[in-house]
């Protein structure tokens, strides 16, 4: 099987797509001829499909959504890229007004059938105006999905999902991640959202993750495995729609739950999946459940500071054997 | 435009301005529905005059003063006013009510409050039309308020930059809410806006309906030989306040009558009977014919089913 990086596994979802179907184009800042070197998850595009489907934008964040939204209510299928996740927060009106609502106002006679990736994630350095997790936002927007990858094979049959979708579908993309080589199946596949993964069965506590702090889980998961600690890895992968099931399913088996995210603490996703434990699996708790997060601070810029922000596996094994 | 086609222009205005007048009548009234009716009394050229230089596949995006604009793209009244009135046969099965109506049956594909929220949208259909090669124009509606927001200056100068067949109608009826234009900005006709974005431009006497007819007509062609697009300012005047709830105790009463003076429908009616092309006899007919569409849009609202709570929870997702 190929080995290759999450932005490959986006790049090859989106050529393979566009060869599939003219009515996707792709649009963003530096889509086709881009600042950032070495190879990007558009890389090659413009120069297979030409200007035409793979446009270079002005930097206009609400132009890119505004493009979005009116390009699919014709019935193309736009991939637009907000380039760092606060960005989004110039786009939000468009999306969060907009693509998620004018369905609902149009009494479901129109549909929206766009995909705005989005890059995000901190561990690159570059302070919190490029670096916010702001999944949460978008998961509090009914009328739209909200997938969040945490492996190369995933994000391909996701995008691939996500395109084919008729609704507003944010795809969240970190950007280190990016850079993460995995086994990626080289055929035509799909991957449903709103489906969780169990990324690694165990016995004796549920960590529900998605995105980059798969990773951590994995590295936690494997120091507890030495001390007697069978440790099950619940990969969302999709925050909305949210796959209660098998959240609910894992957290039943083993009676313990820790959510681990890289967003900040308050108003995150990990207080969602803690409420939906609380109603609807406490008799099987046999520990509180707990949070771990990032600090409510921004991303700070400094290697140590940065670090300290990102929970990491040392914050998951401590809380982890709280419950024991 | 024809004789005929001059009657339908004035009999359009007409429609609009008698819907709306029950509007705010019913809004009054407890029993029907409550709320704030925003309208657009006074200003019925711009959306009759654009509304008729438009075909069935070209695509409106609009405003919360909208009524007006859906009545001209062909909207049903009747459909209009059962979702005004929250009931399950309106237009978007009272998810809309009267500031959000989508009329996809007509190419009215988004009414949206947010000021200017429109704007990027109208440039994303006009891209899609350029990308299929298909013969459609889009035609924005919203005010001189909107042009201060900065998704206008992001879909213009995108639209600009691609050529994109879309038509920017700038409906400038001297207030941004409270505020005159000259409180909102220096610059004194809207259209010279376009100029930042290497565009065509153009001023026009909002209140006269022919001439707002062919300055559309005349962009529309500009689009579809692609040399779009326009953005058309139509000077005209909100005789009420923002909605039925504003007092207006910043409108001078002088300057409402004068307005009152210029009103858009008098002045087809005038222009027309003056040439001879209209009798007083055929204009009450046109108002006769027109108090029937509105009655009868209020007795099949009336008549029609409330939504199930339930329904709610439709229509969120496809």
């Amino acid at each position: 099987m190929q080995q290759i990086t999450l932005g490959e596994a986006v790049n090859q979802a989106l050529r393979e797509e566009m060869r599939r179907d003219e009515r996707i184009f792709i649009a963003g800042e530096g889509v086709g001829v881009s600042i950032h070197s070495g190879p990007g998850a558009t890389s090659g595009l413009l120069e297979e499909f030409g200007p035409r489907r793979v446009k270079d934008t002005p930097v206009s964040e609400a132009g890119i959504a505004g493009l979005a939204v009116g390009a699919s209510v014709m019935g193309l299928l736009p991939v637009v890229e907000i380039m760092f996740n606060p960005f989004f927060t110039i786009a939000a009106d468009q999306i969060v007004n907009h693509a998620a609502k004018l369905r609902y106002l149009s009494g479901g006679k129109s549909k929206f059938p766009l995909v705005v990736r989005i890059k995000t994630g901190a561990g690159m350095g570059a302070g919190c105006q490029h670096s916010h997790n702001l999944e949460a936002w978008l998961a509090h927007s009914p009328g739209l999905k909200v997938v969040m990858p945490a492996t190369p094979a995933d994000a391909k049959g996701l995008l691939k999902s996500a395109i084919r979708d008729e609704n507003p579908v944010i795809f969240i993309e970190d950007i280190i991640l990016h850079w993460v080589p995995g086994p990626v199946p080289e055929e035509d596949y799909t991957i449903p959202i709103g489906v969780a993964d169990i990324k690694k069965p165990g016995t004796d506590v549920t960590v529900v993750t998605w995105s980059k702090a798969l990773g951590t889980a994995f590295k936690a998961a494997g120091q507890l495995e030495q001390e007697g600690i069978s440790v099950e890895i619940v990969d969302l992968r999709s925050l909305v729609p949210l796959d209660e099931a098998t959240v609910l399913e894992s957290v039943r088996k083993t009676g313990r739950l820790v959510v681990l995210h890289e967003a900040t603490r308050t108003g995150g996703f990990g207080g969602e999946i803690a409420a939906l434990a609380a109603e609807k699996a406490f008799d099987a708790l046999k520990a509180p459940v707990l949070r771990v997060t990032a600090p409510d601070i921004p991303v700070p810029y400094s290697k140590p500071l940065e670090d300290f922000y990102m929970p990491n596996e040392a914050d998951l094994i401590e809380a982890i054997k709280r419950l024991f | 435009m024809d004789n005929q086609e001059k009657k339908k222009l004035l009999r359009m205005m007409l429609l609009i301005r008698r819907f709306e007048e029950k509007l705010v009548a019913l809004s009054k009234d407890p029993q029907k529905f409550g709320g704030m009716m925003i309208v657009c009394t006074g200003q019925e050229a711009v959306a009759a005059g654009a509304g008729a230089a438009l075909l069935p596949e070209d695509v409106i995006v609009t405003n919360h003063r909208s009524h007006g604009h859906l009545l001209a793209k062909g909207a049903e009244p009747d459909l209009i006013m059962a979702e005004i009135f929250g009931r399950r046969t309106g237009y978007n099965k009272g998810k809309s009510g009267t500031l959000h109506i989508a009329a996809p049956e007509v190419n009215a594909l988004c009414t949206t409050t947010v000021v200017g929220g429109g704007i990027p949208i109208a440039m994303g259909t006009a891209f899609a039309a350029q990308y299929m090669n298909k013969d459609y124009v889009t035609v924005c509606f919203f005010g001189n308020g909107a042009s201060d927001e900065g998704s206008f200056h992001e879909a213009l100068n995108m639209a600009s930059l691609w050529n994109l067949p879309v038509i920017f109608v700038c409906e400038n009826n001297v207030y941004s809410g409270a505020q005159r234009q000259e409180e909102h900005t220096k610059v004194k006709d809207i259209a010279d806006r376009a100029v930042a974005y290497a565009m065509r431009g153009e001023v026009v006497d909002g209140n006269d309906a022919l001439a707002v007819y062919e300055a559309v007509q005349r962009a529309r062609e500009e689009c579809l030989s692609g040399a779009g697009p326009v953005l058309i300012e139509c000077k005209t005047y909100r005789w009420g306040g923002h909605g039925t709830a504003d007092m207006q105790l910043y409108q001078p009463q002088e300057e409402i009558a004068g307005w009152k003076e210029k009103c858009p429908i008098k002045k087809l009616q005038a222009d027309l009977q003056q040439a001879g092309v209209l009798t007083e006899q055929e204009f009450q007919q046109m108002e006769s014919d027109v108090e029937q569409i509105v009655e009868q849009a209020v007795r099949f609202a009336e008549a029609s089913p409330w939504p199930e709570p339930a329904e709610a929870l439709e229509d969120v997702y496809v």
